[in-house]
């Protein structure tokens, strides 16, 4: 349970998907001009995140890794498929994105037309497919272990691109030089936003 | 068929392909694509040479392949082909970062496999090849990862020079024998935060130059 604890403060604080590995970036930047949207978007990737990781996860152990299809057949023990697992977790990325737009579209059609164009292009969000490439990396041994990584890398990527929304619409009553305005003030206020949250680099629960 | 005039290979127009996206269509500082991966290599220039020249294979490849397989891609699945297209092609070269430049590839770790996710290679697909002819798809496809590759040599130049004191592992600041002075590196260079503001700065310097790609608001 400590364990588990420890993985989920630290997906969201020293290992944010956002500060200390820049991954969702292109949506982060695009979406975040307004609290709201920013907000139905962060909850749509914690959501892809909460499933693909145990997903792939499953997918890692029982199929890929070195030794992984052994349950098949005593011969496949030195079987290594791993170079395999860039298209297969895109594959269940993109599918569940699928899915998750599907859902969307039945149960919230108002959420739904609010992230508009958003939702497909969750599959090609970074952090998604790096969540799982790094659980791949990382070598977390329990399904439990994975979820929690998920869903912790999820709401650390959702409060960072809320807090970036919050102060992008301060911004807008502050006067920026006009070479900076937009893309390159939002530039420069994630880079100090990132050096604040080195701040809890270090922090072992 | 054979008297169909046909624009030669290097025309203007398609030299142009080329050299937009190295200055005023700059995919990183102008379209605003392919940032995710493009920061976190930058701490060295060896990473982030490697990581533009695979970039640069992987869209100049998909570019061509999509627009060869364009008319027979369903519009609704398109972006499952698409990404089945780049995974192969991203395949092929994790391996071949690995058989050859091993240690290199243990440092840009899963950044390799986010080439798949690089939203340049995504946006030029569906932006360009998919209403283009292979050839200046290609041609589209090696600018933009020479705009990409452009802009991770300058950050990585910066932070590598500043934060560790050495060009592509040449320890310059030694040679020159500035510690002797009390010259310190500036430790802050490394950190991942300083690649978003130097990027921040590089678009500052840009547009303050070309005033007609400031943004109104």
């Amino acid at each position: 349970m400590e364990n588990l604890i420890n993985i989920f403060v630290k997906s969201i604080f020293i290992d944010n998907m956002i500060f200390a590995y820049f991954l969702g970036m292109c949506s982060y930047l695009a979406v975040s001009k307004t609290v709201k949207t920013s907000v139905g978007l962060g909850i749509a990737v914690t959501f892809v995140l909460i499933i693909t990781v145990p997903v792939n996860f499953l997918l890692e152990e029982y199929l890929l890794k070195k030794g992984a299809l052994s349950w098949l057949n005593e011969s496949f023990v030195t079987l290594d498929l791993s170079f395999l697992s860039f298209i297969m977790f895109i594959a269940v990325i993109a599918s569940i994105t699928q899915l998750v737009e599907m859902v969307i579209e039945k149960f919230s059609p108002s959420l739904y037309n609010s992230l508009g164009i958003f939702l497909p292009l969750i599959a090609v969000n970074c952090a998604i497919l790096g969540a799982s490439l790094f659980m791949q990396e990382r070598e977390y041994e329990t399904i439990a272990e994975a979820t929690v990584f998920g869903l912790g890398s999820g709401i650390g990527w959702l409060m960072a691109i809320v807090a970036l929304a919050a102060i992008r619409e301060k911004m807008r009553y502050s006067n920026v030089p006009a070479p900076l305005r937009g893309l390159g003030i939002t530039f420069i206020l994630t880079g100090l936003m990132g050096i604040a949250f080195m701040s809890f680099l270090g922090i072992k629960l | 068929m054979e008297n169909v005039e046909k624009e030669p290979l290097f025309s203007a127009k398609y030299k142009k392909l080329i050299t937009n996206p190295l200055g005023l269509d700059n995919p990183i500082t102008v379209q605003v694509l392919g940032i995710c991966s493009a920061l976190a290599v930058t701490v060295k220039m060896k990473p982030a040479i490697v990581m533009a020249i695979s970039v640069t294979v992987v869209v100049a490849l998909s570019n061509m392949i999509i627009a060869f397989m364009r008319k027979a891609i369903p519009g609704r699945i398109r972006i499952i082909v698409q990404l089945v297209v780049i995974a192969a092609l991203v395949i092929i070269v994790d391996q071949f970062l690995k058989a050859f430049a091993f240690d290199v590839s243990k440092q840009l770790s899963v950044f390799v496999g986010l080439i798949i996710t690089n939203c340049i290679i995504m946006g030029r697909l569906e932006a360009f090849a998919m209403s283009n002819d292979p050839w200046p798809s290609f041609l589209d496809g090696i600018g933009n990862g020479a705009g990409y590759g452009l802009i991770l040599i300058i950050v990585s130049f910066f932070r590598e020079f500043l934060g560790s004191g050495s060009i592509m592992g040449y320890p310059v600041m030694e040679k020159l024998g500035l510690y002797n002075f009390g010259y310190e590196d500036n430790g802050f260079m490394i950190l991942p935060p300083m690649a978003l503001i130097t990027v921040g700065l590089i678009i500052w310097v840009q547009r303050s130059r070309n005033k007609s790609l400031q943004e109104t608001k």
